[in-house]
């Protein structure tokens, strides 16, 4: 109940935002991580992309059965996307509400592009997330989608340059949505303190980088006819 | 210098407000910005008409009473209050505009002064210690390390201008509420209460209308006491710890 309590405030819905968010942190740095085996070529031989996907089917399947922990991974994530989002918009509203007359000239002395873009950079990242589930896991909208050939549905789903430059603008929002939400994690949490130049701040906006990039580098090399 | 002002002019709480053009002429560089709206209200009253009204009071930067948003910056562009804003700062022939603090909680009351009540309110739901403490103590009857005096005094330099507010893009009052926060929290006197006292002084603030931190920054950009967002992350963890313990 004293969760629930303190949901009712606006830095009570912030800690909701921050462990949500944590939580999709984590999995997108897992996810970048197992994108780069695509590098390792086609065919399911060792260490290749294919073999990750079904490493992640039979991982823990003597427990839980085949895909399992996928699934529970699966349900965690949405539930924590569904959270994250709702409260997104009961925040967005306060803050609308907070200021009913606008400023006629309007500056700026601290706050960035990244900070800024937090909205609707998320708005647009929902709405690749929902198409990229149906590309690259469903195969609803993929032109020859091939389960378990993950290396084939990338590139021939990414060799599209219409698909690949939409990943390639997402994954620049997503980029853009880390490097102010990763600090900005330790700072609702309550971990950074008196110090704005923080190695937390630094070391949120790396991370938001280096996810970025890495994603980026599978659509790129395709694009550019380095894979196929 | 000669400058052209564009000010927010509203008679009364509930009238509509609008912008009104003025020439400040014959302004010296080394006035402050308030000197100068005075001259130009000099002007004003020999004309016959109704002065702007703005709020002031001490003039020399400790006391939080005045307070404009200056070309889209709260107390103008050098992070001091709007009294210790000299008019050296702008140049010959610009063309100003000055509103008021632009939040829903601070009621504009006529032209560029606006109710803060809702800050004096924010405190007595817990920005104190109700202890009675009686006279003052001996220096160093209670021992406080020095790092953690520090800190509460970095937060308890807060005038209370409202500056953060006016300046955050959601209209929170977060640096306001967690310099308090952050004061009493770092000081022995503080402990007993710290963890009611934020769930109190964090619902106020909400009750008040006031948005949330998003950590834009803005606040600490604009804040003439100079007070870091890292009071935001001390309340923001006080808050966790209170909620975790069953306080909220």
């Amino acid at each position: 109940m004293a969760i629930l309590s303190a949901y009712r405030t606006t830095v009570g819905k912030k800690i909701v935002m921050a462990v949500t968010g944590l939580i999709w942190v984590g999995y997108v740095v897992l996810h970048m991580f197992g994108n780069l085996k695509f590098f390792n070529g086609a065919g399911d031989g060792l260490g290749t992309i294919n073999a990750w996907a079904h490493f992640l089917r039979v991982f823990g399947q003597e427990v839980v059965g085949y895909a399992g922990v996928l699934w529970l991974a699966r349900v965690v994530l949405l539930v924590a996307l569904v959270l994250h989002v709702a409260t997104a918009i009961q925040l967005k509203r306060l803050n609308g509400a907070s200021r009913p007359v606008a400023y006629q000239r309007r500056g700026y002395l601290q706050t960035d592009l990244p900070a800024r873009s937090m909205w609707w950079g998320g708005v647009f990242i929902l709405m690749f997330v929902v198409y990229h589930v149906l590309h690259m896991t469903a195969g609803t909208v993929h032109p020859a989608f091939v389960e378990g050939d993950v290396f084939h549905n990338l590139t021939v789903g990414l060799g599209e340059p219409l698909a690949g430059a939409f990943y390639l603008t997402a994954m620049v929002a997503l980029g853009l949505h880390l490097y102010h939400g990763t600090w900005s994690v330790f700072q609702t949490l309550g971990v950074d303190v008196f110090d704005r130049s923080s190695a937390i701040r630094r070391a949120g906006q790396a991370l938001a980088l280096v996810i970025a990039g890495g994603f980026m580098l599978v659509p790129l090399s395709i694009l550019l006819g380095f894979m196929r | 210098m000669n400058l052209t002002l564009k000010v927010w002019r509203q008679e009364g709480p509930q009238a509509p407000g609008r912008f009104e053009t003025y020439a400040a002429r014959d302004i010296e560089a080394d006035m402050s910005f308030l000197e100068m709206l005075d001259i130009v209200n000099e002007g004003i009253i020999l004309a016959g008409g109704d002065p702007i009204a703005f709020d002031h009071d001490c003039r020399e930067g400790i006391c939080g009473m005045c307070g404009l948003v200056i070309d889209g910056l709260a107390h103008g562009p050098r992070q001091c209050t709007t009294c210790q804003l000299y008019m050296r700062n702008f140049r010959d022939g610009d063309t100003i505009t000055v509103e008021p603090w632009r939040v829903r909680a601070f009621p504009v009351v006529k032209d560029l002064v606006v109710d803060r009540g809702a800050l004096d309110r924010i405190i007595a739901a817990g920005g104190y210690v109700s202890a009675g403490t009686g006279s003052a103590p001996d220096a160093n009857g209670t021992l406080i390390p020095k790092p953690d005096a520090d800190a509460a005094f970095d937060a308890a330099v807060c005038i209370g201008c409202g500056a953060c507010a006016a300046a955050c893009p959601n209209g929170s009052a977060m640096l306001f509420t967690a310099a308090k926060v952050s004061h009493l929290s770092h000081l022995p006197q503080g402990q007993p209460e710290r963890y009611a006292r934020v769930v109190r002084m964090v619902e106020r603030m909400d009750e008040e209308g006031f948005g949330g931190c998003t950590n834009h920054g803005e606040c600490a950009g604009v804040c003439p006491a100079k007070i870091d967002m890292g009071v935001i992350a001390r309340l923001n963890r006080d808050l966790l710890v209170a909620t975790l313990k069953g306080g909220g």
